[in-house]
């Protein structure tokens, strides 16, 4: 059956965004034979997503990581790039099973990071099954992946500071943006902006304070309560503090923060610090020896713990651990940052009821929300797992990465971590190959 | 169009951008019915990052590919709406 | 239960797999009081995990006995299933790879006919007409047209339903740490007082009754994403017999399902001394090697989940059904090995037509506890009790 590539490192890191380009940079400074596999084309991960692309405009930052990695892969030791490659699986100790257009591939390792990122949460409402309604991010990268955005009007909505980086950038690439709704109360905003002293993320403060981006009115207390389609357009009825509001638009962008992309971590065998979060220690090692977790997934925090939790793992993992102490004092501010974040953008309780019985919860199936009574009614389950067993929730491609999460938050049950290879779909031919071990 | 190529998206050819990956393509040319769901819905993509399979697309004869992670290519033929 | 005025026998049924269920729906019918317990849920264990063939199977007249028993009572009951449980009535076809397997395509179909068993032979070209993503060049297949496929956890569900309906209590999320004579004892220190136990266990049954002999024998399968008309039949090769037979050693075969929501289900695997619920690659990946091999087109399919079940699997490959061989008051109900959700239908007719008194529809003796080598050599065969003497009668007349 199907020949089986393989690859041997001494450093693996999955996730090329800001946390795994940091890791393989600084790793490779250190001398080690390392490789950064992705599944996208280009390295940057969700927010450096083609930064390098000239027509999408550059940060600072971002050039800053995207030549540093450049560096490391033309240097001495050479940093291997595998991209387009998903890692799907992990058949034994230190070995990854990926998957390419080239078809499927072995990799080996002493040392693992693991900074596989996030996705954005999507909760139900009426109309978001909709093709028009997209996740915030989700638009976004259509936008950077060639899809034209000039003139086309785009609600955007849902909760985090992401929606404003969304915003701001659907608005450089010509998109009009009348109108952020964030659901997050204005008490607690406006408590988070005031705190942001630190200098990158003084846009954001700024921005925040003000209310918006020139042109586009950022609003607290607001959150979408349903999409239809009306003439080839959208009508989008907005909850904005106690009024309700119809805006008619060509795309509604909605995500109500983030999730991490745990499921290696979890295959792997890492112990979570609470449901979501890797546990780590100093030095960003997981539970498990050898293996690394950086970035959103020991805890939802944006780029620039990434790129500090990447540098430490990169250094540790390289063996350079005494030198990762210079870096502690960068985590620490990163860190409570992360928690001002989680506090000022807590999901409030009326999302959970935006979406009647009869709504489509799972995606993948078709499974409505009246499907699923956990707890009571007539046909009552004991857990997600259960649930799943009986209604298919969760049992299609996405493997209940997008319901999960909503069913959790919703439900109050806890998601449902059954974590199985292949952790995305893989051609039956990637599982079939042999290896000859 | 600068740099562009062409892709054979329901049987009709189409000049996109090269730089772009199926999905967009797919939008820019005014597709926004990607799949079906199984209750016949019409769906498209909601994460554009490989995580929630909305944007299923049969490309080249093989069914069920990620069209947001997968960039365009001259002559490739992609169908909509299974 | 007319003009009856004895006490029902409560009967606590230990399990609320498939064959718990079954049981439960059955004793209920026939007017035991039931509770019914399980540590997980309803249709968890090996239930949530097998493929869910409903298949005659030849492997040995005991065997086929209970199969196809099993078999009929589930297509009478095709038009009361819900829907929920997919039910596809799409027959097996057992695939020869060569001339020699032919030979044995041909034994088959005499031995189905002569026990009134719709069977039919397939030639090379009529059976890549009717499979065309199977491999050119292959032999042939023996069709049995009768047997179908079912997505299980939702039809223990009905079943308990059904048993629930009729005055049955279950409860979920309740462990059963030991069966005394008297009742089942709880791991949360609490008791059920019963008349009798029904060990519905599966492959956990050697926790509770150590001194039965079962290993649990892990399984894999792979399923797809939705590929509908891509398998019409359920698929199996015949050197499956040779996998399914074995006692020592891990094996795979091609053994392809195609579900009611257009997936494609890929079996199957055999392996014992392998506690673990993990999924093992290597297995994983024979098997599919395997099912490429006679299905090359698969390769391309979209694969979305690998998991495991075990299945319990007695010495002689046959259940265990009936009184405990020592232990009064305790009967089993396990052992079903690869077919538990087939036989669970005919042993719980068996069950109540024992426990009731009556004749059994088919001899109950080769799937009896008491034959020899199914119990630990030091706890010797007793005469198995009188049971319904021995609780004191169901309510039926
Ligand atoms: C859709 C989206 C859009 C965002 N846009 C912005 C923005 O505009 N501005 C902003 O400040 N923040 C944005 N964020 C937040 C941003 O992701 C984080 O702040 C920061 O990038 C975290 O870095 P990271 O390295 O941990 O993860 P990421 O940047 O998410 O990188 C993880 C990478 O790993 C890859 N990956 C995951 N699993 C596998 C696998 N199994 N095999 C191979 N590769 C894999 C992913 O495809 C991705 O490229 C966005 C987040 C999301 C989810
Ligand atoms: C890979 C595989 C493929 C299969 N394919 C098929 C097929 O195609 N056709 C077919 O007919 N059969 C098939 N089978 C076999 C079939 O799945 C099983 O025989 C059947 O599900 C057994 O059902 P059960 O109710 O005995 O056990 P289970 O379904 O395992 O149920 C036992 C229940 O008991 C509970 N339990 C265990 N211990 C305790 C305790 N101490 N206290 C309380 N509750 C407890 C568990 O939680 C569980 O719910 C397959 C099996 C496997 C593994
Ligand atoms: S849009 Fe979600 S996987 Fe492509």
């Amino acid at each position: 059956m199907g020949e089986l590539r393989r690859e041997i490192f001494d450093i693996v890191i999955i996730g090329a965004g800001p946390a795994g380009m940091a890791a393989a940079a600084t790793a490779c400074a250190a001398g080690a034979h390392a490789a950064l596999v992705d599944d996208n084309g280009y390295a940057g991960g969700q927010i450096w997503r083609r930064a390098n692309n000239a027509r999408h405009g550059k940060s600072v930052l971002a050039t800053r990581w995207i030549n540093h990695l450049q560096r490391s892969a033309a240097g001495s030791g050479g940093l291997a790039r595998l991209q387009q490659t998903r890692v799907v699986g992990m058949p034994r100790a230190n070995v990854l099973l990926a998957e390419s257009e080239r078809g499927a591939l072995e990799i080996h390792y002493d040392k693992l990071i693991l900074a596989t990122g996030a996705r954005e949460l999507f909760l139900p409402f009426p109309g978001w099954t909709h093709p028009r309604v997209m996740g915030a991010g989700g638009l976004q990268s259509l936008v950077k992946s060639g899809l034209p955005i000039v003139g086309r009007r785009v609600i955007v909505a849902g909760s985090g500071p992401l929606l404003l980086a969304v915003a701001n950038y659907l608005r450089h690439a010509g998109a009009i943006v009348p109108l952020i709704a964030e659901q997050a109360h204005s008490a607690e905003i406006l408590r988070f902006a005031a705190g942001l002293a630190r200098t990158p993320a003084k846009l954001l403060q700024a921005a925040l304070l003000r209310g918006g981006l020139i042109g586009t009115r950022y609003c607290a207390d607001a959150w979408p309560l349903r999409a239809q389609e009306s003439g080839g357009r959208l009508s989008v009825t907005l909850q904005i503090g106690k009024r309700r509001r119809v805006e008619t638009a060509d795309y509604l962008a909605c995500g109500f923060g983030l999730v991490a992309n745990v499921e290696l971590a979890a295959l792997a065998g890492c112990k979570f610090a609470r449901p979501g979060c890797v546990a780590v220690d100093d030095c960003q090692e997981t539970s498990v020896k050898h293996v690394f977790a950086a970035g959103e997934l020991t805890g939802i925090g944006g780029v620039e713990k990434a790129i500090v939790e990447g540098q430490i793992a990169g250094l540790a993992a390289a063996g350079r651990t005494t030198q990762t102490a210079r870096l502690f004092g960068n985590r620490d501010a990163a860190l409570a940052f992360t928690a001002r974040l989680e506090k000022a953008f807590t999901l409030r309780p009326e999302l959970k009821t935006l979406a009647g019985p009869d709504e489509i919860i799972c995606r993948c199936e078709d499974v409505t929300l009246g499907q699923l009574t956990i707890g009571d009614g007539d046909q009552t389950f004991h857990s997600l797992h259960d649930a799943k067993l009986h209604t298919r929730c969760g049992m299609g491609p996405c493997q209940g990465r997008i319901c999960g999460p909503a069913v959790a938050f919703i439900t109050g049950a806890e998601n449902d971590l059954r974590i199985r290879p292949p952790i995305l779909p893989a051609r039956v031919a990637t599982l079939a190959a042999d290896g000859g071990a | 169009m600068p740099d562009t190529v062409v892709i054979i998206i329901n049987g009709r050819p189409h000049q996109v951008a090269e730089q772009s990956t199926v999905a967009a393509a797919l939008l820019t040319v005014g597709e926004t019915l990607f799949r079906t769901s199984v209750s016949g819905q019409g769906r498209g993509p909601l994460c554009g990052m490989g995580i929630c399979m909305e944007c299923r697309v049969e490309i080249d004869g093989v069914p069920a590919r990620l069209s947001c992670q997968t960039p365009v290519r001259s002559g490739m033929e992609v169908r909509t709406g299974g | 239960m007319s003009g009856s005025t004895a006490r029902a026998a409560h009967i606590v049924v230990v399990g609320a797999g498939i064959v718990g269920a079954a049981c439960a729906d059955a004793l209920t019918e026939n007017g035991f009081h039931v509770t019914v317990v399980d540590t997980a849920g309803v249709g968890h264990g090996a239930t949530a995990a097998g493929m869910g063939h409903i298949v005659a199977m030849d492997d040995s007249e005991a065997q086929f006995a209970l199969t196809k028993y099993s078999r009929d009572i589930w297509n009478a009951l095709a038009d009361d299933l819900p829907r929920a449980a997919e039910r596809v009535a799409c027959g097996t076809l057992w695939v020869a790879a060569d001339d020699e397997e032919m030979q044995v395509v041909a034994q088959k179909c005499a031995f189905y006919r002569a026990r009134g068993v719709r069977a039919e032979m397939l030639d090379s070209r009529q059976l890549a007409a009717v499979e065309p993503s199977l491999r050119p060049g292959l032999p042939g297949a023996l069709l049995i047209p009768d047997d179908s496929v079912v997505y299980p956890p939702p039809l223990a569900a009905w079943l308990l339903k059904r048993a629930c309906a009729r005055g049955a209590a279950l409860r979920i999320g309740i462990k059963v740490s030991r069966i005394s004579d008297v009742g089942v004892e709880l791991a949360d220190g609490g008791k059920i007082a019963c008349d009798m136990a029904l060990v519905a266990v599966g492959a956990q049954a050697k926790a509770l009754l150590p001194e039965i002999q079962l290993r649990p024998r892990k399984g894999h399968l792979v399923i797809t994403d939705r590929h509908p008309n891509f398998v019409r039949h359920q698929l199996v090769e015949l050197g499956y017999l040779k996998s399914a037979h074995g006692s020592t050693g891990d094996s795979v075969a091609f053994n392809v399902q195609p579900r009611a929501t257009g997936q494609v289900l890929i079996g199957s695997s055999r392996q014992f001394d392998n506690n673990r619920a993990e999924v093992d690659h290597g297995m994983a990946q024979r098997m599919l090697a395997r099912a490429v091999s006679y299905m090359p087109g698969l390769a391309n399919l979209s694969a979305i989940r690998i998991w495991t079940g075990f299945r319990a699997a007695t010495p002689d490959k046959l259940p265990l059904i009936g009184p405990h061989p020592t232990r009064p008051n305790v009967w089993l109900a396990t052992g079903h090995e690869g077919l538990g959700i087939t036989t669970s239908m005919g042993t719980a007719r068996l069950v109540a037509d024992m426990l009731c008194g009556r004749v059994t529809e088919i001899p109950a003796a080769p799937y009896s506890p008491c034959r020899a080598g199914q119990i630990d050599a030091r706890s010797a065969c007793a005469t198995a009790p009188s049971a319904l003497a021995a609780i004191g009668g169901a309510g039926h007349a």
